[in-house]
């Protein structure tokens, strides 16, 4: 059992060691794709007995769950149930919250995140995260997928084209977007615009890429352009997503998990939990009769 | 029957807007139109000699002052608003801090003058000089650049600061290379409020910049009292020189060279806002902000 009491401001001396560790991270990004699906093991993250309190309030209660690399897992429930929250505890964005306590044990392939070993400067450029409205920076489009890159410390020209290239290629936008890189990234739909910020997202080579709710505030067609997207992206990285609409939890997830209250009510397949659910809770949430 | 009153209600109040805001409008342009016909109108040809007899000695202090206070007072500004708006942690130092701040607004500027005076020049055994002039500046400037600063980064939204650390960025990275050029056009529109008051200035340079009008035109050697450049000599600005020639100087056009001061601080003010404004629209178009 660990007890962390995390303050807002991440520690300098962690931010000192993040620059050391650039080149092993890099290293080890180029080749992570081949032994992803040989010697890793199938779960991503490990979560055991995670207790987390805002305050006084109990946001979430003894969760454990075991999340698959290479695969979809949604997280669905209600409003203020938890599913973001610990959406956020999975690369530590809860570090900014103010008076957040974290017990229990969140493992990221076996290494604890809420160790003091864990950098989460570091934790952050491994684990991605794209958020409920497209957030690109005021920046060009070129700038904001090489944002990543930059400030890992790669400036080299012709390195930054190739994989703000790769990047825009990988999630469909590069022919719309090719000649129109130098141009503000504010100006484009919001469509686009999420498209880029998973974009950017994918321009450091993440293993995980967490997304909160990323196509609520999206028009049906580029809803199901990101959802075409996810599908594509989780055979190379495990994407944890969380949804208000049942309907995309099923359609795209592989694994479905059920938040109520700060509990995990429910955990499996996508197909038994909408097919079969075990739990009365969950039954009546899909079936649309609370929530 | 209501209606009817309430609209004509209504329109009463939209008509006494216009003829406050006219009235407004009528005494700026008048008064504007004053100092402008009586400065330049009576002026002849030496006033805006570079000389002891005309202004252009003022007029190149007044730059050369407002421009030292600047690089004293931007570097430091922007500092201390970055650090109230994202290190400061709320309590007592903070709002102790927060009480300098206002109180250093609101000091009166012979008070700082007097103060520079002290410390500068009689502490210093320095004689009047440019520097000190810049220093005293500096100090009513201050609160101005650092307040906009701490707005300017307050009113960024949280996705900016969210995407960025979600990528592993540091606070610092994300604060160098987001958030400052997210909050560049509103701090420039601090920075010309600040130089628009370093420009008026005249009872804090009183006793620090003094009012030698004195500068050797073909003599470089920095080190030299009257070379233009050298910081540490005397110089007159024109705010100055508007009251040294209304109370103390005895010519027979020196009622004449303190309207034509006027006039020329004037222009100068105007075309110094209206330049900095275009700087800051071309910024936010660069950014998408007004595409």
């Amino acid at each position: 059992m660990r007890v962390n009491d995390n303050t807002i401001r991440a520690d300098e001396d962690l931010y000192e060691m993040q620059a050391d560790r650039i080149d092993k991270s890099l290293e080890k990004d180029a080749d992570h794709t081949d032994d992803s699906t040989a010697s890793r093991v199938s779960e991503k993250f490990s979560v055991k007995d995670l207790n987390l309190h805002y305050g006084t309030f109990h946001a979430l209660k003894d969760v454990s769950i075991d999340i698959d690399t290479n695969a979809i897992t949604a997280l669905i429930g209600p409003s203020g149930c938890g599913k973001s929250t610990f959406l956020k505890t999975l690369n530590r964005m809860n570090d900014f919250e103010e008076g957040i306590k974290i017990e229990g044990s969140v493992q990221l392939d076996g290494q604890e995140i809420y160790d003091r070993a864990m950098n989460p400067i570091e934790l952050r450029q491994r684990v991605g995260m794209v958020f409920q409205q497209p957030n690109p920076f005021p920046k060009t489009i070129y700038d904001n997928v090489a944002y990543g890159p930059r400030i890992r410390g790669i400036h080299k020209k012709s390195e930054l084209d190739e994989i703000v290239e790769k990047a825009l290629t990988e999630v469909g936008i590069w022919d719309e977007m090719k000649d129109r890189l130098k141009k503000s990234a504010l100006g484009l739909s919001g469509g686009q615009q999420q498209r880029l910020c998973i974009a950017r997202t994918l321009a450091v080579s993440p293993e995980v890429i967490l997304m909160d709710e990323p196509t609520s505030a999206l028009d049906p067609i580029s809803t199901m352009k990101i959802e075409d997207l996810a599908m594509e992206l989780k055979k190379k990285y495990t994407i944890v997503i969380v949804t208000h609409n049942m309907q995309q939890a099923n359609r795209i997830s592989d694994k479905t998990a059920f938040f109520l209250l700060g509990e995990l009510i429910e955990y499996g397949k996508t197909s038994d939990i909408f097919l079969n659910p075990k739990n009365k809770k969950t039954e009546e949430y899909i079936t649309g009769r609370f929530g | 029957m209501r209606n009817k009153v309430n609209l004509a209600k209504d329109k009463f109040m939209t008509g006494v807007f216009y003829a406050v805001a006219g009235f407004f409008l009528l005494l700026l342009f008048a008064f504007a139109g004053y100092v402008i016909i009586k400065g330049f109108g009576g002026a002849k040809l030496y006033m805006f000699s570079f000389t002891r007899s005309g202004i252009g000695n003022q007029f190149f202090n007044t730059v050369y002052l407002v421009f030292l206070s600047l690089v004293i007072s931007v570097p430091i500004g922007i500092m201390a608003g970055i650090y109230m708006a994202e290190y400061a942690k709320e309590g007592k130092i903070t709002k102790f801090l927060r009480i300098c701040i206002e109180t250093l607004s609101s000091l009166p500027s012979i008070v700082v003058g007097l103060f520079g005076y002290l410390v500068f020049i009689v502490a210093t055994h320095q004689q009047w000089n440019l520097f000190s002039g810049a220093l005293a500046v500096a100090i009513l400037s201050l609160p101005l650049i650092a307040t906009t600063t701490e707005d300017a980064f307050r009113s960024l939204p949280d996705s900016y600061k969210k995407g960025s650390i979600g990528m592993g960025a540091t606070l610092r990275q994300t604060i160098i290379t987001v958030l400052l050029p997210a909050a560049a056009p509103r701090i420039i529109t601090g920075v010309i409020l600040a130089a628009g008051r370093g420009f008026g200035e005249a009872a804090a340079l009183l006793y620090t910049a003094g009012m030698s009008t004195d500068i050797n035109w073909s003599s470089w050697n920095l080190a030299s009292p009257t070379c233009a450049l050298n910081p540490f000599r005397p110089g007159e600005t024109l705010a100055l020189n508007i009251w040294a020639s209304r109370t103390e100087a005895l010519g027979a056009d020196a009622t004449q060279i303190a309207n034509l001061s006027s006039a020329v601080l004037m222009v100068m003010v105007l075309a110094f806002s209206l330049l900095a404004h275009v700087l800051e629209h071309r910024i936010r178009r660069n950014m998408g902000e007004k595409a």
